[in-house]
């Protein structure tokens, strides 16, 4: 027969290889799993495809894009932005159906690096993002999007929400961990969809009340949208010129992320992983006990 | 492998909030057997089982499985343990193979060498044919099955069986006892729980008896069975005979008959009573007898014997398999 266990006296080498490859092996899971199931693809495909064409063409004809453009130029960077936010939910589902099934049990009766199941099911999550970011960009090239502001900029962008993605898979990952119930963490999706309405990715925020316009601009979906649409030349960045309405508020000029996206983006990202990576790893470590 | 029992648990304490789910549990498993953990619902079971296999950090005690202290050596404990829950714990959206490729790697075999060893399991586990299947599709059985095949990648030296055949129907039941029966043979010391009397029955050398976080008896099914003694059945013709019969039972035994429609039943100390004695007794005092037998107790008398409280759910836990329609999950 076959198969010896290759881990008689783990060394300190053998621990940080186990982490990587621990962590490789939960990434291919998710490979193995949309092999699966393409249906998920499937729906990864129509729901951006659902979105463009409500917001594009329902709503679009209604809107004024600040400083004049096409309304499906300016709403696909909201688009990319959303679904960035959105797809946390997903991994907190994830997360939260392993540890309500018993696999995240399994798991941790393996002599498995500690850190690799939440190293894991957020690398899944970036590979999942390079997959909705390409079903995403190709349905807008559909509907006439267009990235113009040149190769780098554009690589910039999709870098940007995939990082944006990563980071906030991390969040995803611990309130997975901490709900560990899978139907909990459905219920959590329709409180993250106000969440990313409430910003500029759909409509310029200068026709908000005050209030509503002040959490919008300092939404960190409105600075991920704002550096989308620098980044890929598309309409509606504020830097562009002073887009709020001076009877609205007292601010002619976008607040600082808004002049700022691209920075202001890093900087939460930053700061989400600081904060959630290692509080998952910790919290992943300690459940059960 | 040394002559050090396979599991040593001494003293165990676990407290989850208000209840104290281990309240000083000790167990000793040697190496080679299969010990039953038997139990109600809430005994402290699965708790027990979490410490053992590294899952939980005891309050207070100590525990050494596979020669290894489980709270300072987690990573040999658990590359020396297989766990299998009363959940099937694998991942339903890939297929059977998929897991034991996906556990296989994560018990850091090659990849060649993981996917050996998941065809291999699969051919002796009889999975093979639903190996490229997805998990989601599988029955309540394979699933359970899988699971345990997932936990028996390295070939663990002690496997930890949380009340494998909870919730499953007669037949899985079968397939998952034959299953624990060969990986005994093999030498792989089994702890298995359960709160079925005849699966600890008919699958552990020894049993403990859990109750309220603590072991409040060990040994052998039959040395148990022996230890509450004999029972006398007497089963009447005429149960308006019964006061009659009732007396002349503790006359001769010394103990208080329990009536039961038209039977008696009087436990009996081993050997002091003979069988024809009590036939020619009864009747001299007129009361005439549709059967009258010496049985040894079940372990569901055992059971409640000791652990002195009413079963919480009498109906599916002392008379053995659940009822088909139990969920799966």
């Amino acid at each position: 027969m076959t198969a010896a266990p290759a881990t008689a006296c783990p060394s300190r080498a053998a621990r940080a290889r186990w982490a990587l490859t621990d962590g490789l092996t939960l990434v291919e899971r998710e490979l193995g799993r949309l092999r699966q199931e393409p249906g998920q693809l499937i729906t990864a495909l129509i729901f951006p495809a659902i979105m463009v064409v409500l917001f594009g063409y329902v709503f679009g004809s209604a809107i004024d894009v600040p400083g004049g453009g096409n309304y499906r130029e300016y709403l696909m960077p909201g688009l990319f932005a959303m679904v960035t936010f959105t797809s946390t939910m997903a991994v907190t589902l994830r997360v939260a159906t392993d540890a309500s099934r018993g696999v995240m049990d399994r798991f941790r009766a393996l002599p498995m690096a500690r850190s690799a199941v939440p190293f894991g099911h957020t690398g899944a999550e970036a590979l999942n993002g390079v997959l909705g970011l390409t079903i995403m960009a190709a349905t807008g090239l559909v509907v006439g999007w267009r990235a113009h502001g040149g190769l780098v900029p554009t690589a910039q962008a999709f870098l940007l929400l995939l990082l944006a993605r990563y980071a906030l898979s991390w969040v995803g990952c611990y309130l997975g961990l901490v709900v560990k119930n899978e139907h909990t963490a459905d219920q959590l999706l329709p409180l993250v969809f106000p969440i990313t309405m409430l910003s500029n990715a759909f409509v310029p925020t200068g026709e908000m009340p005050t209030v509503l316009r002040v959490i919008a601009e300092w939404n960190p979906v409105s600075a991920l949208t704002a550096a989308c649409r620098d980044l890929f030349g598309n309409p509606g960045a504020p830097t562009a010129g002073p887009t709020v309405d001076p009877a609205a508020g007292p601010a002619g000029d976008p607040a600082w992320p808004l002049a700022h996206p691209v920075a202001a983006t890093l900087g939460w990202t930053a700061l989400l992983l600081v904060i959630f990576v290692p509080l998952s790893v910790r919290t992943y470590r300690r459940r059960g006990r | 492998m040394t002559d050090e029992p396979a599991v040593v648990a001494e003293a165990l304490r676990k407290r989850h909030g208000d209840v104290q789910a281990l309240d000083g549990l000790d167990l000793t498993v040697p190496a080679g057997t299969v010990c039953g953990v038997l139990g109600p619902n809430g005994a402290g079971k699965t708790t027990a089982v979490r410490i053992l296999a590294t899952l939980a950090d005891a309050d207070s005690g100590r525990a050494r499985v596979a020669g290894y202290d489980v709270a300072r050596h987690p990573d040999q404990v658990r590359a020396r343990i297989g766990l299998a829950g009363q959940r099937a714990a694998v991942d339903e959206k890939l297929t059977g193979r998929g897991n034991l490729r996906m556990f296989g790697r994560l018990h850091h075999l090659s990849r060649p060498a993981a996917r050996r060893r998941a065809d291999e399991l699969l051919e002796r586990f009889g999975l093979t044919a639903a190996a490229d299947r997805r998990v989601a599709g599988y029955s309540g059985g394979m699933r359970r099955r899988l699971d345990l095949i997932a936990s028996l990648i390295l070939r663990p030296q002690v496997l930890f069986l949380d009340e494998p055949t909870t919730g499953l129907d007669p037949r899985s039941r079968g397939d998952i006892w034959d299953n624990v029966r060969e990986l005994a043979a093999d030498g792989t010391t089994v702890v298995l729980t359960t709160q079925y009397l005849d699966e600890a029955d008919r699958l552990a050398d020894d049993i403990a008896v859990v109750d309220h976080g603590r072991v409040i008896a060990t040994g052998p099914p039959d040395r148990l069975k022996a230890s509450i003694g004999d029972r006398l059945d007497v089963v009447l013709d005429d149960p308006a005979t019964a006061g009659t019969a009732a007396a002349l039972l503790h006359t001769l035994t010394g103990n208080h008959p329990a009536l039961d429609g038209d039977r008696l039943t009087v436990p009996l100390a081993p050997g002091t009573v003979r069988l024809a004695d009590v036939v020619r007794e009864l009747d001299g005092a007129g009361v005439t007898a549709a059967d009258v037998a010496l049985r040894r107790p079940t372990l569901d008398e055992v059971f409640l014997r000791l652990t002195d409280t009413p079963r919480p759910d009498t109906d599916t836990a002392v008379t053995g398999p659940a009822p088909v329609n139990g969920g799966t999950r």
